[in-house]
């Protein structure tokens, strides 16, 4: 129902935020691909023009694939998008498998009780990620925390390495995901109607009957929020691994990173973003579906 | 149900438990005395130490003053073009362009940080080549950034806060006489007043932590805080970053309290003036 505005004022309120949205979200990925196909080149900026004048109202159109075909040779490439999908995937079961019970527990609080765990939820949130990953380092190292305290007690004699390893990089994400599983998981269950489940129970269900064949299937909605939320940019994630995970294994947010900053090799970087990109568009469309359909349903 | 809930009452103690021993330990020793930070020095802690090095550092100093400063700008744009993108969403109705939009505005959520980084470099670096502006990179390049990345946060909050209330009041409003501009001011914006609030914070937030995107786009001499807390954390830990995180979870945690008490009392104060209201009109 059209109740703002004027024309000429509601055109102005769509083509603002649109008109930011295409010239700094849409065109750079324009750019980007565009960069993917140029060649790499000493100068700032360093990468080839993709269209040269080459005199005499001549131009030559250069596209070059061949960033894209080191990418599929060489198996660093490879083995890092691989990698980062199992960890992003690994990381999203284990955060849905610790964030559902979590949710369940909130949603099925008192009410005053209720309010206050969902803020002690959100609290990690809204402190610094940065610092949150950096403090595991002091509980993972060989004389961090954890290991002091098993030493004293007497469980082992000498540290387990928990740093740079894969058992670290999972921490860090699941920690640093864990409230983007939870709060849609508990936007959902909370809407749940308990008549539903006193109606089982009263036909004679088990709690676990009740459980699996009317609140899961009720929730599949929050988890696939919750799972896409946390997949997603688990897949591109750079700060955890470099801070807490080995050289041995990258992942390809970090593979990224190093090819811009360390090789200056902007035409790979890019290449690098594209097929990331290309590798996260169904989630990325199922998650904007998920989205509207969310909104939708509240109006 | 009650026999099932010892389980997901043990799963919620235990993750919480997850969530802040971290944050607990980075608190304890950040009053440790040792520059070894895992080793306690019982005989000088706890102590200060950290705290009065943290404020004579130059370097952390000015990172957090330009931090704040993008950050603030960063929030301000942000609500502004979030606000006119959810209000756009939620009330104008099928226009064309609309899945677009809400395509565009949604998107950076999940985007990974390091390909809307390494985009917006790019673009930048085509639009200095072409036409002179922005002309280098530093604080000006990080807010135009910041604020691409934190409105989806404001569209989707103000979109869902609109969507909540039907458009009734507007219509009224409008029937009654009143122009566009004062419906969106006089009522419109009063509703969404917490959205923008929490959206503003929000914004504030994200681009007071954001690493990866302020790296890319930063230019030499423009280092944010993260920037600085990541190039020390990479050599190894370091006592006075865990002072740092200490004033930061403080400072969070008591505005989280208040903005949660205050939330309260206004939503107490709605209900009474409901009732008073209702018992009037009967």
């Amino acid at each position: 129902m059209s109740v703002q505005g004027g024309r000429v004022g509601r055109r102005l309120v769509v083509a603002v935020p649109y008109l930011w949205l295409l010239l700094f979200f849409l065109v750079p990925f324009v750019i980007v691909l565009k960069i993917s196909f140029s060649e790499v080149r000493l100068a700032m900026p360093p990468y080839a023009p993709l269209l040269e004048w080459t005199g005499d109202r001549l131009a030559a159109i250069r596209i070059n694939f061949e960033n894209y075909s080191y990418l599929f040779t060489d198996p660093l490439y490879v083995s890092a998008y691989l990698y980062s999908l199992k960890v992003a995937a690994v990381s999203t079961v284990l955060c849905l498998l610790i964030g559902y019970p979590m949710a369940y527990a909130i949603a099925r609080a008192p009410g005053t009780w209720r309010s206050v765990l969902l803020m002690l939820v959100i609290l990690p949130f809204w402190t610094s990620f940065l610092l949150r990953v950096y403090a595991w380092i002091g509980l993972l190292r060989n004389n961090g925390l954890i290991n002091n305290a098993l030493m004293a007690l007497g469980i082992i004699d000498e540290p387990i390495t928990m740093m740079q390893t894969d058992f670290a990089v999972y921490v860090g994400i699941v920690y640093a995901y864990l409230p983007f599983m939870i709060l849609p998981l508990y936007a959902n269950l909370e809407k749940h109607d308990p008549m539903l489940l006193e109606a089982a129970a009263d036909l004679g269900a088990r709690p676990i009957t009740a459980f699996l064949r009317i609140t899961l299937p009720l929730s599949v909605p929050g988890i696939v929020a919750g799972s896409l939320l946390v997949f997603i940019p688990a897949v591109g994630e750079f700060v955890i691994p470099s801070l807490l995970g080995g050289a041995d294994q990258l992942m390809i947010g970090r593979v990224l990173w190093d090819e811009f900053f360390s090789n200056r090799d902007w035409p790979v970087a890019s290449a690098v973003a594209i097929v990331m990109l290309l590798l996260l568009v169904v989630p990325i469309m199922l998650f904007q579906r998920f989205e509207r359909r969310e909104l939708e349903e509240r109006a | 149900m009650k026999r099932s809930g010892w389980f997901s009452r043990t799963a919620l103690i235990l993750g919480l438990g997850f969530l802040y021993v971290p944050i607990m330990s980075m608190i304890v020793y950040s009053f440790n005395n040792s520059r070894l930070v895992t080793v306690w020095d019982s005989a000088n802690s706890p102590t200060l130490r950290w705290y009065f090095e943290l404020f004579r550092n130059e370097q952390i100093l000015s990172a957090a003053w330009l931090s704040i400063k993008v950050a603030a700008l960063a929030a301000t744009g942000a609500v502004v073009l979030g606000t006119l993108a959810g209000v756009a969403l939620a009330r104008f109705g099928p226009f064309r362009g609309r899945t677009l939009l809400s395509g565009l505005a949604t998107a950076p959520l999940v985007m990974p940080e390091v390909i809307t980084g390494l985009s917006l470099l790019l673009l930048f670096v085509a639009l200095e080549q072409a036409i002179g502006w922005p002309q280098g990179r530093g604080m000006l390049t990080i807010t135009l950034a910041h604020i691409t990345f934190t409105m989806a946060y404001v569209t989707v909050v103000v979109q869902s806060r609109l969507t909540g209330f039907d458009d009734s009041l507007e219509e009224a409003a409008m029937d009654l006489g009143a122009r566009p501009a004062t419906v969106f001011f006089r009522i419109t914006l009063p509703l969404i007043a917490p959205a923008i609030i929490s959206g503003w914070l929000l914004a504030f937030t994200l681009s007071w932590d954001d690493l990866v995107i302020a790296q890319f786009v930063a230019g030499p001499g423009s280092s944010t805080l993260p920037m600085v807390i990541f190039s020390k954390v990479r050599l190894g830990v370091s006592p006075d970053v865990n002072a740092l995180a200490t004033i930061m979870v403080l400072i969070v945690a008591i505005g989280v309290v208040v903005a949660a008490l205050l939330m309260r009392r206004r939503e107490r104060r709605r209900e009474r003036e409901v009732q008073a209201a209702t018992a009037a009109n009967l």
